[in-house]
């Protein structure tokens, strides 16, 4: 199958890939998806605690490229984001602009779920609630 | 970089092969000067084609071990699954109904099967296989009732190469008295197949995995000892003893005939060549940590070898080694997630499953392309781990089956 430049572009220079330390009050982890599907995306957010803005994102991708470039272009944009801002990228942002083919369109809700995954880490870790419902 | 080498690099040659250009050379005259209808009896084109086409039946019949009236032409292997299998339920409705086969058969077989059952003309056992991709002959035996017509159990399987006891399977086949058919589409022209020394009553094959043409095939069907029909599935002008309708295919015979000339000459040095490149690769790439062979390690064609390479994706992995034309077990192309079900029939774990490349090397194959692969491979699974959270769990000491996976 054809991939998009986009795609093509994040899978051969992923952008973030990487650790963050988990242990960390203001980092939170999202772990998504499970090995005998073929797909398991963890991301993680450094939330800086003055101002509440995403101040780093990694990703590390067990996948295929659409998975891998999924991933990578979230961390991207969740990079200067306040976690509310975060909460607004809909999987379909990341179909449009990797220009990804419906049977891939698994790879970018596994992405959002990521992000919200990551997201409620940080905020059950900081004595928040977590949040269900899609913003 | 001073090479030959011509990118990517083709290593699927259990999908398919590229012509032989000898082969090429042999069928050009077929489509222009010659190109008369082999049923034409009235005149020197039809006379032409028909001599063409009962010389490369004679190539074929001596590949095989056969009588060349023992060949008949079909469109491929698919057509010949098809032709054997639902002609002999039609032929010998009488005597009974009941197939066996296996699990791990090419979908022609087993799609084959299925639909004879949905229409309530076959009761069909399909066979389980073990770790190493064999069925168990005790569990054959067992199978087969004085129902049973057919029993069809591949030569070497398309995906992981692994070679049933055939000579056994027939034996006791026929000591139950039902007939036996092969597809051996991996087979033909890449290792010894004997019919007669192996007792196969109707045998599948392809030109196109021998290096030949694609859209000519052939279902082989002995005619003594036991005599065997089948019943044609077209109707029409009764080619092929009644048992194929169709005008042949001229051209394409003659290619499958020079195909099969070249690989009983070339089979032995070839097969030979190819186990050394092959194995130089395997054992090259089962140096990498966590990596595993898929299917039986001794008991399989020479030219190909199915890896996977655990906490790497397969189709990841595929793009990565772009430089190299392989396969997946993975079928995370297709929107159903399935891993392949071969590799599940083996038990190997769905997360292995999609995690496996299958490399088949071929007749053009060169040492230096294999060297290459082996780098290229290599790199691309340390880079594809660095990236994946599975190698660094693992790494960790992390047990991922206990891990509670948030499941899609």
């Amino acid at each position: 199958m054809p991939y998009s430049d986009k795609v093509l572009e994040h899978y051969n220079n992923p952008k973030n890939v990487g650790t963050l330390d988990k242990n960390k009050k203001n980092v939170g982890t999202g772990l998504v998806g499970a090995p005998e599907c073929g797909d398991v995306m963890r991301l993680q957010i450094e939330v800086d605690p003055e101002t509440g803005i995403i101040k780093d994102a990694k990703f590390k991708t067990f996948g295929c490229g659409s998975a891998i470039a999924s991933s990578s272009l979230a961390t991207e944009w969740l990079k200067g984001k306040t976690i509310e801002q975060a909460l607004e990228i809909d999987n379909m942002d990341i179909v449009e602009e990797l220009s990804l083919p419906p049977v891939k369109i698994h790879c970018s809700v596994l992405a959002e779920d990521a992000i919200r995954a990551a997201i409620n880490d940080y905020r059950i870790k900081n004595g928040l609630e977590p949040i269900n419902e899609k913003a | 970089m001073n090479t030959n080498m011509k990118f990517p690099i083709y290593l699927d040659h259990n999908a398919t092969t590229p012509v032989d250009k000898r082969v090429l050379e042999a069928m050009l005259p077929y489509f222009t000067e010659h190109f008369g209808n082999a049923a034409s009896r009235s005149h020197p084109y039809g006379w032409k084609a028909e001599e063409a086409v009962d010389y490369a039946r004679e190539q074929i019949a001596n590949l095989i071990g056969a009588d060349p009236k023992e060949i008949i032409f079909t469109s491929g292997a698919t057509e010949s699954d098809n032709l054997g299998i639902k002609g002999v339920i039609d032929m010998y409705a009488k005597k009974g109904n009941h197939i066996v086969t296996a699990v791990t058969e090419h979908k022609a077989v087993l799609d084959t099967c299925r639909n004879l059952e949905k229409r309530g003309l076959a009761k069909v056992t399909f066979l389980p296989v073990n770790k190493d991709g064999l069925i168990d002959l005790n569990q054959l035996e067992d199978a087969i009732t004085d129902k049973t017509v057919l029993v069809c159990i591949m030569y070497a399987n398309n995906e992981i190469g692994v070679l049933q006891p055939i000579q056994e399977i027939a034996k006791i086949t026929h000591q139950k008295g039902a007939l036996f058919m092969t597809d051996a589409t991996q087979a033909v022209g890449k290792i010894p197949v004997l019919v007669n020394e192996l007792g196969i009553d109707l045998m599948a094959f392809t030109a196109h995995k021998m290096y030949g043409p694609k859209g000519i095939g052939a279902l082989y069907v002995r005619r003594k000892n036991p005599r065997v029909k089948v019943t044609a599935q077209m109707d029409g002008g009764g080619h092929e003893r009644g048992m194929r309708s169709g005008t042949l295919n001229v051209p394409g015979i003659v290619g499958f005939g020079a195909a099969a000339e070249i690989c009983q000459k070339e089979m032995n040095e070839e097969a030979k060549r190819l186990k050394y490149l092959r194995d130089k690769l395997e054992n090259a790439l089962l140096q990498i940590e966590e990596t595993y062979l898929n299917g039986h390690k001794t008991q399989r064609l020479p030219h190909v070898s199915n890896i996977s390479f655990k906490y790497v994706e397969g189709e990841g992995l595929i793009m990565g080694i772009k430089d190299l034309a392989v396969s997946s077990g993975s079928a995370c192309t297709s929107a159903s997630l399935e891993p392949s079900y071969v590799l599940t029939a083996l038990g190997v774990d769905s997360e292995l499953a999609h995690s496996s490349i299958r490399f088949g090397l071929g007749r053009f194959t060169t040492e230096e392309e294999i060297d290459y692969a082996i780098q290229h491979v290599t790199k691309a699974v340390h880079q594809l781990r660095e990236m994946s959270p599975l190698w660094e769990m693992y790494k960790e000491g992390i047990d991922l089956k206990s891990v509670e996976w948030v499941q899609h």
